[in-house]
């Protein structure tokens, strides 16, 4: 939405391909300001945000064409849809890709045990509560301990669903420390550093066995599991195109412009970080719509000489992936995530040269940057390397 | 008080719906007994979806000519049912020079079992054919004509077609016991009594129990054999065209990756002994085997996303070859021990069954003169599909790209989904890679009322 905006701002005609029948994405998402969420405890969703995507695009002149949803992405900037109207094709001088990020499902977690109903994402439990009205679960194993995991609690109580506990494989909470007040203040038995190694059920769930660190196990009696964040790209149509996929992140490659491998396509949002801040969404979708403006202005460079940035090891991806060489700013920063915590701080470097480095714990879902300035003397087709620090 | 059906077919999978289908057009008055809610709720709806040519069946058994006779009749049916065929083509390769030098007794068995276009191919055509296979691979043998097929729509195309063209299908209906009076058995189901002249049992899992039930004592031992699958993402689809078989050893198969029908690719099946016969869990570091072993044989499946992960019980026995045989004193035929070929050999069973049941001696009944073809809807990914059609209205499993029409169907007609797992075999819906993170909670909408084991229990705050 925000690049749209910000291209008409630029005189572009902009049409926005929206696959549900309505705009605004299904709001999944664990960017709630702490705050926020404890004092509200709800997703705002539903009819009035849409409706108020619809208005601004309205009054912008902003195309929506929604129930089009594109099924494949060819060379050049060329779509094929489906569409109310049966199969069609359209043509753009650029695409911009954001189609954001979905929670992993229990199949891609390769979670042990029986496969009853019952056994869902935040996503899909948010979903049946706030649109449709029902209660997917009495009793929930929380799987998790990310910002969406504390809003998944919520969503539980607001639903009459009873948490039976929290648990997460990490042996620290992943959001910061002080959500853990949550569950303490309701009585919610939080569980760290264990792991699910059953799930049991005829039909539906009835349990979960969960192993702690030293190899000892334990059931807890439920009727559903909620499996919470660990969100991944939705680029399956990158993943099936032309376009180069980043495994790490599971998003496509971009450049500090946010070009794909084909400049056609450029790419935003939490595809390409899943998942970053709504805040920082926007303002990063304001900032990608003006770099396409740029782009059709003939001010971006070529693709000849990019420097490559990889991660190192237990680092899940850094971001761009691509460095165009000598042109204009694009992205400020740098991002980088971890895999698993990293105490011993990162360096940036190339050839075992240090460009950057960062004292202190990185630990998984946080945002961690590196000034792209940091790059400035870097060759041009250099390779760049993001590692833990060694000590 | 019915009359007596002339059949109660025990079991509802792959092969009592294909046994179904084949009395009720032979003109017998039938009835299916299935003890869960849906169809294929047993071994059938776990497999690796193979259309097999019996290349490399034990030689001269009744599996071998069951595959062969099932092979046959699908390929002259499926038109008329609309169920698709996926023309794969597989190759056996081998990996190792052990490995290699066994292909020519697979050559060998393959042509003895009257599979002459089984050949040898050279490592660089086998490369050509598949450029994404790991150049590890030593050698190979090309099976032009085992293919890929929806194993879903299949066996709910034999009921339906039994369905509609006169027999009976009554589900939660478990045989609980029964006792035979010289002409007819009166079996006891949940569900009621039913009074049948002829039993078949088709029960898989539980065949041999149903055998203890009801004759007193079973001639076989069901010992079940799991096997663990994970499927691929989409996106795997395009490195891999034919279905790669292994080399086989003394006890399974072996571990197969090919293209499922429903577009991606999947690696499996494992082969585990295990007393349970309900619960076919997956096992994480299995899976993660599973996985390693897809990568080593194509290595641009080593980043490649899981969509799903599932497992299946087989009804092994206690010996390798099928447990069948026919008792006409007591009008009974069992179908049993089908451990591996069932989805082809269906048919050829069915056949098999009723020339046994033939031998009985009953007057023979009137085949049905002009048996109304059911057309399943299409759910094969490389065939025209709902969604591309122009008025399809809603989409609502993006993944799958499944519409709300396809599920609507599907909750409807004579044989409905009646759980979550018959709603995914009848439409894909929820089958995808997002595994219903956009879609369960309208499938749960649409779906309200229907399941005795609903998606959603209730509305919020219910007590």
């Amino acid at each position: 939405m925000a690049a749209a905006l910000a291209l008409r701002k630029r005189g572009h005609s902009v049409t926005i391909l929206e696959r549900e029948a309505e705009l605004g994405g299904v709001p999944r998402h664990c960017a709630h300001s702490p705050f926020g969420m404890l004092e509200f405890g709800r997703v705002l969703f539903g009819p009035a945000y849409a409706r108020r995507l619809a208005t601004e695009a309205q009054a912008a002149g902003v195309s929506t064409l929604l129930r089009h949803s594109v099924t494949a992405l060819n060379a050049g900037g060329r779509l094929d849809l489906t569409t109310p109207d049966g199969v069609r094709h359209l043509s753009a001088r650029r695409v911009l890709l954001a189609t954001g990020a979905r929670e992993t499902p229990r199949s891609a977690r390769l979670i042990s045990g029986d496969r009853p109903i019952g056994v869902i994402t935040t996503g899909t439990l948010q979903h049946m509560v706030n649109l449709e009205g029902l209660r997917p679960m009495r009793r929930a194993l929380v799987v998790g301990t990310e910002l969406v995991s504390f809003s998944a609690l919520l969503t539980c109580r607001s639903a009459g669903i009873t948490p039976v506990a929290m648990v997460d494989e990490s042996p620290r909470l992943v959001a910061r420390s002080v959500f853990a007040a949550y569950p303490r203040l309701t009585g919610i038995p939080l569980h760290l550093g264990v792991k699910i190694v059953d799930i049991r059920g005829a039909h539906r769930v009835e349990a979960v066995t969960l192993q702690r660190a030293d190899g000892t196990q334990f059931e807890v009696a439920c009727d559903g599991v909620i499996l919470t964040g660990r969100f991944t790209a939705e680029a399956s149509l990158a993943l099936a195109s032309h376009l180069e996929v980043d495994p790490g992140s599971g998003g496509p490659v971009v450049d500090q412009y946010a070009r794909c491998s084909d400049p056609s396509y450029f790419a935003a949002g939490n595809m390409l970080h899943p998942v970053e801040t709504g805040g920082w969404c926007f303002r990063e979708g304001r900032r990608i719509g003006h770099l396409i403006a740029d782009d059709l202005a003939g001010r971006l460079p070529g693709s000849e000489g990019a420097i490559t940035l990889k991660p190192g090891a237990n680092l899940r991806y850094v971001l761009p992936q691509r460095i165009a060489f000598g042109g204009p700013k694009g992205f400020g920063d740098i991002q980088i995530r971890v895999a698993r915590p990293v105490s011993s701080g990162l360096v940036m470097e190339c050839a075992a040269k240090a460009l950057w480095s960062r004292k202190g714990a990185a630990l998984p879902e946080r945002r961690i940057l590196a000034p792209l300035a940091a790059l400035a003397d870097a060759k041009a087709g250099s390779t760049i390397v993001v590692r833990a620090r060694e000590g | 008080m019915t009359a007596p059906y002339d059949v109660a077919v025990v079991g509802g999978g792959v092969v009592g719906c294909a046994v179904a289908r084949r009395f009720t057009l032979a003109g017998a008055k039938t009835i299916l007994l299935e003890k869960a809610p849906d169809i294929l709720a047993g071994a059938s709806k776990a497999n690796s979806a193979l259309l097999h040519t019996g290349f490399d069946a034990p030689a001269g058994s009744l599996e071998l000519s069951c595959m062969q006779e099932g092979y046959a009749e699908y390929l002259a049916i499926r038109e008329r049912l609309n169920l698709p065929l996926l023309e794969s083509g597989a190759m056996v390769v081998a990996w190792t020079a052990e490995e290699d030098a066994a292909l020519d007794q697979i050559v060998a068995l393959a042509h003895s079992n009257g599979v002459p276009d089984v050949q040898r191919i050279s490592r660089s055509e086998a490369l050509t054919r598949e450029p994404h296979l790991s150049d590890r691979m030593q050698a190979a043998v090309a099976v032009p004509r085992e293919h890929v097929i929806d194993p879903w729509s299949a066996p709910l195309a034999y009921l339906l077609q039994a369905l509609e063209n006169g027999a009976e299908a009554r589900f939660d209906s478990e045989v609980t016991g029964g006792s035979f009076d010289g002409t007819h058995w009166r079996l006891e189901t949940p569900t009621g009594e039913v009074t049948t002249r002829a039993v078949i049992n088709c029960a898989g899992l539980f065949g041999d129990r149903l055998e203890e039930k009801l004759l007193g004592q079973s001639e076989f031992e069901i010992r079940p054999r799991k096997g663990q699958f994970v499927v691929f993402d989409k996106a795997a689809a395009r490195y891999l065209s034919s279905i790669i078989l292994p080399v086989p050893t003394e006890r399974t198969k072996g571990i197969v990756l090919c293209p499922t029908i429903f577009g991606n690719l999947l690696v499996g099946p494992t082969a585990e002994e295990q007393d349970d016969r309900n619960r076919a869990f997956v096992v994480e570091e299995t899976l993660r085997q599973l996985i390693d072993r897809a990568g080593e044989m194509l290595p641009a499946l080593r980043d490649m996303p899981v969509t799903a992960t599932y497992a299946g019980l087989r009804p092994a026995s206690d010996a390798k070859e099928y447990r069948v045989w026919s008792d006409p004193a007591r009008r009974w035929i069992t179908l049993g021990g089908i451990r591996s070929t069932g989805l082809t050999a269906s048919l050829g069973l069915a056949a098999h069954a009723l020339r046994l049941h033939e031998a009985f001696g009953d007057a023979a009944p009137t085949p049905v003169a002009a048996p109304v073809w059911p057309r399943l809807p299409n759910l094969a990914q490389h065939l025209e599909r709902d969604w591309q059609a122009p008025d399809h209205g809603e989409i609502v499993c993006h993944c799958e790209m499944v519409t709300r029409r396809e599920i609507e169907a599907a909750l409807a007609g004579p044989a409905p989904a009646r759980d979550a797992g018959g709603l995914k075999r009848r439409t894909r819906a929820g089958m995808g890679r997002c595994q219903g993170f956009y879609c369960q909670g309208r499938v749960a909408q649409l779906t309200k009322g229907r399941f005795a084991a609903p998606l959603a229990d209730g509305q919020c705050n219910d007590k």
